[in-house]
């Protein structure tokens, strides 16, 4: 099925970048890091998936708690 | 004597002019042709300081070109180029007029060497592009396009209080780094107007109110010039201030949370303008060399991705009549094209390597790290994941995907598709040769954006950002709501607040108010009033009276004397005689 197969092309995609960010920095030094943490392995992998994770949660939250509205809520 | 120096603005704005006497073909040429001259004009102009009037005894300067507004001229008239072909089809000759104006207002902004040419210009803005959500013609529409302008009313009067004051306090017009007077209260008003326009929150509200009501031409005109000129004016007077570093950086996480409550696709869009400014703003108060040129780059990239975003997304509003994601999904069955050249945009505007804000957004990100500030770094690095999550998947998904919501459009006219293909020429073009843009930012660019970790560590965090994304799918379906913003306190806070002192003000009114009037200017007036009344009755009224009395009696008397017998004459005569002989005989 055409759906199944980009999907496992998805997820080869993302191994690679992973091994990538992992791999790359021990072979080559072109030493761009500001800061310590960017030298975790696979830093952007980790740093990418949580934030897009804490921004749907978080917005969410505050949403639901406090800033949506019925869709006529300006309406007169 | 040759003419040294011609204003493009006053060539956007004069020749508009034309354009309602036109018709057809030629007038679709005017169109083209008053954009391209302008940015001929931009282009063979040569850095120096033009354009000096004397006003008032006041030294205006309308011509500062240097480097800074050489680059920004460069990327308005290169977007109202793309916005004009984009609008070619339309036969509303205001709309076009009210475009070129706002245009040529923003580069009046750009080249104004002083304050009140700026404040001029500023205005001008204002009123002309409130006229491009006003010309939409819908009752929404016209109430989003009132708000607008008495939002940007305010901000022009904090300017021009701002202006005044500074202009009394060091009798000077200038427009230059306000470095020296931080702090002052001319200081903050000029910069509360320049935050407003910058849509910085909490003063942004008006930005996606007002975007979506817009017409769908005009719409791309509003992403790319009143928040960019008011980053431009940003850097020119307050590079290096620390607090615009840390409102950029929650300007940009704060667009990207709304943007997740969102569910009209162009206020979504609307709200990541928020964000991407975030990052400007962020750079300009950083104020290193990188820094700024960071933010001068991201404006000029921004400003061309996010038109070609609203062209993508007013293209489905136009052809569809559809602006809910909840109503969308399944259009890319019809719309290819429309779906290609925006997913460039999309691209560019979350910084995939080869496209344009991946050069430009980096440079920001980097000066933050070159300055050792983790916790900014952090920030703007989770807002481009953000930025990924919705512009470049959520918003496709739900409109071109998703569930098939039977809605079908066909693509639209060929002008909208060759500006959307134009914009997103550029972004691949900046995006892969990124010295073409490094060569005009203001300060020389020691920066290189491909490295290996950079390029590596960017695919790991947008390809994890999208495994999120499909991982958390069911949770992101857009709901049928509106979300509160800042623009809650004029549009309900406002009525509410009359609404809730209604009672504590009747009861002020009538026991404070109402006493204090009672004792003032009631008891006094009633006073008097019995005074005058009593003096009337019985001073006034007496008197009159009295001679009445006094008449009435005498001529009783009289009357008793005139008896009509000849012997009581003749006494009477006799006696007068008499008493006159008695009184001369005294007299002498």
């Amino acid at each position: 099925m055409r759906f199944a197969r980009v999907k496992r092309v998805f997820y080869v995609g993302l191994a690679v970048i992973a091994l990538a960010e992992i791999i790359l920095p021990l072979i080559f030094h072109d030493g761009q890091s500001h800061f310590s943490f960017e030298n975790f392995p696979a830093w952007g992998s980790i740093y990418g998936l949580l934030s897009c994770v804490a921004i749907i949660v978080v917005s969410k939250l505050i949403g639901k708690l406090w800033l949506l509205r019925g869709e006529d809520y300006y309406d007169d | 004597m040759t003419i040294e120096w011609v204003h493009p603005g006053l060539l956007l704005i004069a020749g508009a002019w034309i354009l309602p006497l036109l018709k057809g073909q030629i007038k679709r040429a005017a169109m083209l042709f008053l954009p391209a001259a302008a940015l001929i004009d931009c282009l063979f102009m040569i850095p120096g300081t033009y354009g000096v009037t004397n006003f008032l005894g006041q030294e205006l300067t309308f011509g500062r070109v240097d480097s800074l507004s050489l680059v920004f001229s460069y990327v308005f008239l290169i977007m109202a180029f793309i916005g004009m072909v984009y609008a070619l089809h339309v036969e509303d000759s205001a709309q076009h007029v009210a475009a070129l104006t706002y245009v040529g207002g923003a580069l009046g902004v750009t080249f104004a060497g002083d304050f009140l040419s700026l404040y001029v210009f500023w205005e001008l803005m204002a009123i002309s592009s409130s006229l491009l959500i006003l010309l939409q013609r819908e009752r929404s529409a016209i109430a989003a396009g009132f708000r607008y302008f008495l939002v940007h009313i305010v901000g022009g009067l904090f300017l021009l209080a701002g202006i005044v004051l500074h202009w009394s306090q060091t009798g000077s017009l200038a427009f230059a780094d306000m470095g020296a007077y931080s702090g002052g209260l001319a200081w903050t008003l000029i910069l509360l107007a320049f935050l407003l326009n910058a849509a910085v929150p909490p003063l942004g509200a008006w930005l996606p109110d007002a975007y979506p009501e817009a017409t769908v031409t005009g719409a791309v005109f509003m992403t790319a010039f009143t928040t960019k000129s008011a980053v431009y004016a940003l850097i020119r007077g307050f590079a290096g201030t620390e607090l615009l570093v840390w409102l950029g950086a929650i300007m940009a996480i704060h667009g990207v949370v709304y943007a997740v409550l969102e569910n009209d696709g162009r206020r979504l869009l609307a709200y990541h303008i928020i964000s991407q400014v975030g990052y400007m703003v962020c750079g300009v108060g950083i104020g290193t060399a990188l820094a700024t040129n960071g933010a001068t780059a991201h404006a000029f990239a921004h400003i061309l991705y996010k038109g070609l975003l609203f062209m993508g997304a007013g293209a489905v509003l136009q052809m569809t009549g559809l602006r809910k994601l909840t109503d969308m999904g399944g259009l890319y069955k019809t719309m290819p094209v429309t779906l290609g050249l925006y997913m460039i945009g999309a691209f560019a505007i979350s910084a995939v390597p080869l496209f344009s804000g991946f050069v430009s957004k980096s440079m920001v990100v980097s000066a933050a790290g070159e300055d050792h500030r983790a916790a900014i770094f952090l920030m703007l690095t989770l807002a481009s994941a953000g930025t990924f999550l919705h512009t470049g998947l959520k918003l496709p998904y739900y409109m071109f995907f998703g569930k098939d919501s039977g809605a079908r459009g066909k693509e639209p006219p060929a002008n909208m598709l060759v500006a959307m293909g134009l914009a997103a020429a550029a972004c691949i073009a900046i995006g892969v040769f990124p010295g073409l843009l490094y060569a005009h930012l203001p300060n020389p660019v020691d920066y290189v954006p491909y490295t290996l970790q950079h390029v590596s560590s960017t695919l790991g965090i947008l390809g994890f950002t999208a495994l999120g994304f499909f991982l958390l799918l069911k949770h992101l379906d857009p709901v049928r709501t509106v979300s509160l913003d800042t623009d809650w306190f004029y549009r309900r806070g406002s009525a509410r607040l009359v609404r809730v002192l209604q009672g504590p003000l009747t009861r002020l009114e009538y026991s404070f108010v109402g006493q204090i009037y009672d004792f003032v200017i009631r008891r006094p007036v009633l006073g008097a009033a019995e005074v005058f009344r009593k003096l009337d009755s019985f001073v006034v009224d007496s008197a009159m009276v009295g001679v009445g009395r006094w008449t009435q009696t005498l001529s009783q008397v009289l009357r008793a004397a005139v008896s009509g017998n000849a012997q009581h004459y003749g006494l009477m005569m006799a006696t007068g005689v008499l008493v006159l002989l008695i009184v001369a005989m005294v007299i002498r």
